[in-house]
Formats: structure tokens, C-alpha cells, sequence
């Protein structure tokens, strides 16, 4: 197990997970838009399949939501 | 034509997408408005519920162009990490910044704001700038490169109008960059006067979604927008102590 804090949430993930295609893959978010910050890191879109994730590591997952 | 940086709107109505009633509603108001500016906030995905609907898959995005807020921020430091958070989506190169200084009133922090404006106008951002009705620091947001200034009404969601009709026209008189004018406007009375008092514009939320009908609100409103600046263009009288009779004084026949 790899354990990541996502949103601010302390949380185990599988080791199969690997990248943050992997991270949106298991909380079953692939389909959304979203803005992705690993490690205090912007990522572009077309990183999400490429970028590693580690033990420890830090994700934040955003998106717009209304407001004004 | 309202020109903001190197942008140009047809309409001076912006619309927040917060708290209306449900997704369709939003939309009818949204369409009805003929705006062309929507505001939105950037929040943290809910991980453990992720089917929740998202406001932009009913909205026809490319149709508008997207003005996110840095909204929660409470330091310039977050404001700014959250416009490019913002602007990593593609969608958007504007921002309206928001630093809230107070969890009471919601009023900007008014030194936090500055840094912010000053820092995402050197990172080359569209920058709409959230501000009190502080006319010396709507100078001063101006001089660091703000594209437009946002002083609000009065409190956000307060619905109040425009308590400081002077500061307001104070602003308006010196400002080289358009005046939106945001948060606390009520009615669309409350629109009419700040455009009569010469704002380039406004930018309301609560006052449409919050609404009984929002989307007849949202009707009134791009009505009030559209007369207020028909009456700031098109001059008022102005007003006397006694009255002056519209009818000849001469020929009358008794």
C-alpha cells in the first residue's frame, strides 16, 4: 500500500497505483475535468499519464465549481 | 463595447454562478442574462462522492468567457496559487481576485489584495480586482496594473445596494480602467444607480440565484444594466430646488 493525501485526506491507495492517471483511476474521477497540483506542482493535462506518485506525496485534485 | 485588457464584451451584466436552486434554472438565467462573463470558484474535488454533477456541464463554456475568483483565499500568496490553478484548466486567462479579510463581513483585506493584484498583473493575467469602495485604493490597484477594479456595493450576499453612492462616483471619476461594480447589489434599482454613476458595469450573484425567480431576475437585471448606462450616456437634468414648467408660460388662455 502507498499511502497519499488527496485533498487534504490522509489515504491508502493499492500499490498499482503508480501515477496520477492511476490516483483519478481509483477514486473514479477520470471522466471529470479537473486541475490537478502534485507535490505544490501545477501539472499540464497531458502530464497526468506520465507523472509518478510516491509514498508521502501530496495531491490535490480541484475544480470550478459556482461562485462569484 | 466594454474593454477589459485586450478583452471586449458586448454585455456590462456579469453573472456569479453560485446557489441557484438547481443546474436548469441556472442555465435559463444564465441564457436570459445575454451576458458574456460567468464567475466561478475553484474548490476541491469531493474524492468520496465523485458523481456529483459539475455547474459547467450544463453551460455551453466556449460560449462565455470564464472569470474564476481566488474566493477562500485570505492571503495574496493563496490568491495567487489559485488563479494559476484556475488557469491551468485552459479555459480562462482572467481572474478576479479576492482576498477576504474578515469571515464576519467578507470585506477584502485590502493589503493582501494589492500584493495579489500586483503579483498575477506581473505573471500576465487578466486581473479584475475585488475591492472595498476605498477610493485611494482603488487608485492604488489601478497603478499596479489591475485591468479593471470590483469595489463592492456593500457586504457580499448582503443584498444592501450601494451604501456609499459618493465613494462609488469618487471612483468612477478617477478611474482609467473600467469600474465593475460587485457584491451586495440587491435589485436592479440598486443596478441603475451604479451605472447611472457611471460604472462600466456589474457583477451580480446572489441578488439573481437567491431570487424567487432568478430567471426573471436575471431579466430585470440586464434591463436595469442596459437603461443605467442609456441614462449615464445619455446625461440627466439636473435637479433644482423649484419646479420648471414643461409647458409654454405663453398663450395661455383663461
Amino acid at each position: 500500500m502507498l499511502e497519499l493525501t488527496v485533498n487534504g485526506n490522509r489515504t491508502q491507495v493499492p500499490e498499482h497505483v503508480k501515477t496520477i492517471s492511476d490516483v483519478k483511476q481509483h477514486f473514479h474521477i477520470e471522466n471529470q475535468a479537473m486541475i490537478v497540483e502534485h507535490n505544490g506542482e501545477i501539472l499540464d493535462k497531458s502530464a497526468h499519464t506520465e507523472q509518478e506518485v510516491a509514498d508521502g506525496d501530496k495531491v490535490e485534485l480541484v475544480q470550478f465549481v459556482g461562485g462569484g | 463595447m466594454l474593454t477589459i485588457g485586450d478583452k471586449q464584451f458586448n454585455s456590462r451584466l456579469f453573472l456569479g454562478t453560485g446557489k441557484y436552486p438547481d443546474f436548469d434554472t441556472q442555465k435559463a438565467a444564465v441564457d436570459v442574462s445575454e451576458t458574456d462573463v460567468l464567475t466561478f470558484s475553484v474548490r476541491r474535488m469531493n474524492i468520496f462522492e465523485p458523481s456529483q454533477p459539475n455547474f459547467l456541464e450544463k453551460l455551453d463554456v466556449e460560449q462565455y468567457s470564464l472569470l474564476p475568483n481566488t474566493a477562500g483565499a485570505k492571503t495574496a500568496q493563496e490568491a495567487v496559487r489559485t488563479a494559476k490553478l484556475a488557469n491551468a484548466s485552459g479555459l480562462c486567462d482572467m481572474v478576479k481576485v479576492e482576498v477576504i479579510g474578515c469571515d464576519k463581513t467578507l470585506l477584502p483585506d485590502p493589503v493582501e489584495t494589492l500584493k495579489a493584484t500586483e503579483e498575477l498583473v506581473k505573471e500576465g493575467y487578466t486581473v479584475l480586482t475585488y475591492t472595498s469602495d476605498d477610493v485611494v485604493l482603488a487608485q492604488k490597484l489601478e497603478e499596479a496594473g489591475a485591468h479593471a477594479v470590483m469595489p463592492g456595493a456593500s457586504p457580499i450576499g448582503s443584498g444592501q445596494g450601494i451604501i456609499n453612492p459618493l465613494n462609488l462616483s469618487l471612483i468612477v471619476e478617477q478611474a482609467n480602467v473600467p469600474v465593475i461594480v460587485d457584491a451586495g447589489i440587491g435589485s436592479p434599482q440598486d443596478v441603475v444607480t451604479a451605472m447611472e454613476l457611471g460604472s462600466d458595469g456589474v457583477l451580480l450573484n446572489s441578488a439573481v440565484s437567491a431570487a424567487a425567480d432568478p430567471v426573471k431576475m436575471s431579466e430585470a437585471m440586464k434591463l436595469a444594466v442596459k437603461s443605467g448606462r442609456l441614462g449615464y450616456e445619455a446625461g440627466r437634468i439636473p435637479k433644482k430646488r423649484y419646479a420648471t414648467a414643461s409647458s409654454p408660460m405663453e398663450g395661455i388662455s383663461v
